[in-house]
């Protein structure tokens, strides 16, 4: 029996502040050379796809624009556009939200880069419910949290009508006959539902791999739902053994319902990373990467969202203060809000009192540790484990530098994953659906 | 001075037969490859790309199940993304819709194109009229539009209300744009160590831009383009649109049948901005046998190719003859549509550009490495530069 196989992503570095910029191995966030670089170091290590994530207003913290981390993200289709030139075989996912778009003009965009890619396309689904980033957009406004997954599941359907509104087989283009387009080979789409009406024919044929891979984030219990009834990959956080595995197993029984088989449904974590000569070097890097990523300006940053108030009059490097947190109202916007902020705070201080840890080490603590920390062998050997033990499918990679946060993993733990025999050593199809061992 | 050429670039061709005489999968990233090395090669200022958000039509507002002509498009700006990479100097101008979509989105999707092309991003805003198109949104109930497409001249819909609301959506779309592309100041990353912050905010500006059809808030998500602003360019057949143009693009495509109508053109232009650069559009069909090739394609497709813009079939050297003459009326550079591919196009970039060098108009090299650089234009400073 062959061992079941591990699917790896490459992310391209973010905006918060596991990206460290302040190492000077740090190149640009925007420059196209630091797109290329990191997809050719996916494709080289034979990833399943590069996948980016997405912004639609710059983050503020007390009413001011979030200053301490990476900022400014190109457009993300038009950036894997560029990237599908440069690349052969790596799939290019882009995240591309849903409640400020349009489905006749995503639809195709998408249907536009799988042609350009000849099948490389995914999409991760993501829907906003703030009215801050809704300031951006005619749309505007916010749709409350279920009316978020309703209409993106209404979206969906209709990307996939207008996906499927050409036959396999329109393009005649034959000049002998004269027919270009087969007669009756454009269908009209006519949709009526809550969310959208929309009537009139699709721009494009059919794209190589029919419809783009649907990739979904949401964690709650509608967004499990809108995955095991919508997409091909689910990127979660519990990249854990035990929670990866309760996740796994939640998911993958949901698809029943939907009359889909377990192996449809592709769960990858993200996941970080720190690799050393010896378990003693990997540990010690993996400390150092993080102190890097919370400076002591972020870590004042990170007691702010959670204490809800101005806490720069005390030093990142000193103790506690002994202020209550303020729960009136979040001092953040553009990211998810931290839920329960006064358990949060309670817990923070016990934790500070109990290890004698200042602001900063006690961020540091409590902002999680990387995923894997090892030699190469070991986190190998815990990629193929999790895999193994079904606790995932496979994992998307976040590196914590641009553009060349992921050479050593591609140069060092792909290889022992091959030589497992849990990674492949060349692709073997020519679409991301291929790779991903969708049929 | 140079003369600036520039190509229009769509399906197979201009000439809706085009597709016969030459076959090619215009659903396939080498067709368009292949047209922009020649291009590039020509050493042409810029290509565009045509688009729309509905299917192409002989009717002026619904499908007309033709089957014996291109149908069906890419989205002009990733077709352009993905050509960047592959060129290194000519200007890449895709055609993207203000009507019925986000102006946040175009104008992140424009930045983006200047960042992966290193400078050498435009854009064609176009308004979108059609009912049939609105209908692929839902969100807008237009009239039925009784427009006649391709008649020589165009029909001026200048006192439309709706096209009048249509054409100042544009207008506030690319103000929009303009604002959020220098939303960012160049300065504006600045990775300071000594106080950890990565961005200046002062130096991050909010659009704040509030209008009838829509507001936007900014900053952009994306830092200040190459260019600092990319360039914009529009198709003109009128008056109102002449207005568009004069407001908010730096190249304006006008349609001269002759001449003298490139004059009057020109002058109604100059009444509105001194500025604006003037480009005429002519479809062409090049060489000795060009006008028995076009009449063959015409008999293919049943009728007599008809465009809005002048139709031109001789050799190069008639044309430079052409392009000269309407140059002294004010002309400044000539976005010429071949009317089948790439045939029509190797003779512009192969032939047309050598006998245009050789009377002294056109660049033995390419000069920049900008779009901006190629055509002039100086790069601005942001709107917001002062204000920090």
């Amino acid at each position: 029996m062959t061992r079941k196989q591990v699917h790896l992503a490459a992310h391209f570095p973010g905006v918060n502040n596991t990206t460290v910029w302040t190492d000077p191995r740090s190149g640009s966030q925007i420059d196209f050379a630091s797109f290329v670089h990191l997809a050719r170091t996916a494709e080289r290590g034979k990833l399943d796809f590069f996948f980016l994530a997405e912004g639609l207003r710059l983050r503020e913290l007390k009413g001011r624009i979030h200053d301490l981390d990476v900022a400014g993200r190109p457009e993300a289709l038009t950036v894997l556009g560029a990237l599908a030139a440069v690349t052969d075989r790596l799939g290019l996912a882009g995240t591309v939200n849903a409640t400020f778009n349009e489905p006749y003009e995503l639809a195709r965009r998408l249907s536009t880069l799988d042609h350009l890619s000849e099948g490389r396309a995914g999409w991760n689904v993501v829907t906003t419910s703030d009215a801050f980033t809704g300031e951006n957009f005619r749309r505007g406004g916010f749709l409350n949290r279920a009316d978020r997954y309703k209409r993106a599941g209404e979206f969906l359907r209709l990307a996939r009508e207008l996906w499927d509104s050409w036959h396999p087989d329109a393009i005649a283009a034959d000049p002998e006959t004269g027919t270009f387009v087969r007669p009756g080979a454009i269908g009209t789409v006519e949709h009526s539902g809550e969310h959208f009406t929309v009537q009139g024919r699709f721009t494009l044929p059919r794209s190589p791999q029919g419809r783009p891979v649907i990739i979904q984030a949401g964690d709650s219990d509608e967004g499990r739902e809108f995955a095991a009834a919508n997409a091909d990959v689910i990127f979660t956080p519990h990249g854990k053994l035990e929670d990866g595995k309760r996740f796994y197993a939640d998911v993958k029984r949901r698809l029943a319902k939907y009359g889909r088989e377990p192996h449809q449904l592709k769960i990858m974590p993200g996941v970080t990373f720190a690799l050393g000569d010896t378990e003693e070097d990997a540990a010690e890097n993996a400390a150092y990467i993080r102190c890097q990523q919370v400076g002591p300006q972020t870590a004042t940053a990170f007691l702010e969202q959670v204490w809800g108030r101005d806490m720069s009059a005390y030093d990142p490097e000193g103790p506690l203060p002994d202020v209550e947190p303020d729960l009136s109202e979040g001092v953040s916007q553009g990211r998810v809000p931290i839920k329960d902020r006064g358990d949060v705070a309670a817990k923070w201080r016990a934790l500070a009192e109990e290890k004698g840890l200042s602001i900063r080490e006690l961020v540091i603590e409590v902002t999680g540790r990387q995923t894997f920390i090892g030699t190469p062998e070991t986190v190998a050997r815990l990629i193929d484990e999790h895999v193994q033990a079904d606790a995932a499918d496979g994992f998307i990679l976040v590196p914590h530098l641009t553009p060349g946060g992921l050479d050593e993993f591609v140069d060092r733990v792909v290889p022992l994953l091959q030589e497992r025999g849990a990674f492949r050593t060349d692709y073997t199809g020519t679409t991301l659906r291929d790779h991903l061992e969708l049929s | 001075m140079t003369l600036h050429l520039a190509v229009a670039l769509d399906g197979a061709g201009w000439h809706p037969a085009a597709w016969r005489e030459s076959p090619a999968d215009v659903f396939s990233a080498r067709h368009w490859a292949g047209l922009v090395a020649e291009a590039e090669q020509g050493l042409l200022d810029f290509v565009t790309i045509e688009d729309a958000l509905g299917l192409q039509s002989t009717l002026p507002d619904a499908p007309d199940d033709r089957n014996d002509q291109v149908r069906g498009r890419f989205d002009a700006v990733l077709l352009a993304a993905r050509l960047a990479p592959l060129t290194s100097r000519i200007g890449l101008v895709p055609t993207a819709t203000t009507t019925h979509t986000e102006p946040f989105h175009v104008a992140i999707g424009i930045a983006t194109l200047d960042h992966v092309s290193q400078g050498r991003a435009g854009w064609r805003p176009q308004i979108s009229p059609r009912a049939s198109e609105a209908r692929h949104f839902g969100r807008r109930e237009f009239p039925p539009l009784d427009l006649v497409l391709n008649r020589p001249g165009g029909v001026d819909l200048s006192g439309d209300p709706h096209v009048r609301d249509l054409f100042a959506e544009a207008a506030d779309a690319v103000e929009v744009a303009r604002r959020l592309w220098d939303s960012w100041e160049d300065d504006a990353e600045i990775r300071d160590l000594a106080t950890g912050r990565f961005i200046d905010r002062d130096k991050l500006h909010y659009a704040d831009f509030a209008g009838r059809f829509f507001s936007v808030k900014g900053p952009s998500i994306t830092p200040r383009p190459p260019q600092g602003q990319p360039v914009v360019t529009a198709l003109a057949h009128a008056r109102l649109p002449y207005e568009f143009a004069a407001s908010s693009a730096d190249i304006v495509y006008v349609t001269p049948h002759s001449a003298e109508q490139a004059r009057d053109i020109v002058e109604e232009i100059r009444g509105l901005s001194a500025e604006l650069k003037i480009f005429a559009d002519l479809v062409v069909f090049l060489g000795e046998d060009a006008a028995r090739r076009k009449a063959r394609l015409d008999e293919l497709d049943g009728a007599e190719l008809v465009s809005d813009a002048a139709i031109f079939t001789g050799t190069v050297r008639e044309l430079a003859d052409l392009l000269l003459e309407w140059r002294r009326a004010g002309i400044q550079g000539f976005r010429l549509r071949p009317g089948a591919l790439p045939y029509d196009l190797a003779q512009i970039a192969r032939g047309l550009t050598v006998e245009l060098r050789e009377r002294g108009v056109f660049r033995h090299e390419y000069e920049a490495a900008t779009l901006r650089g190629l055509l002039g234009l100086p790069r601005p400073a942001s709107r917001y530069a002062d204000l920090s």
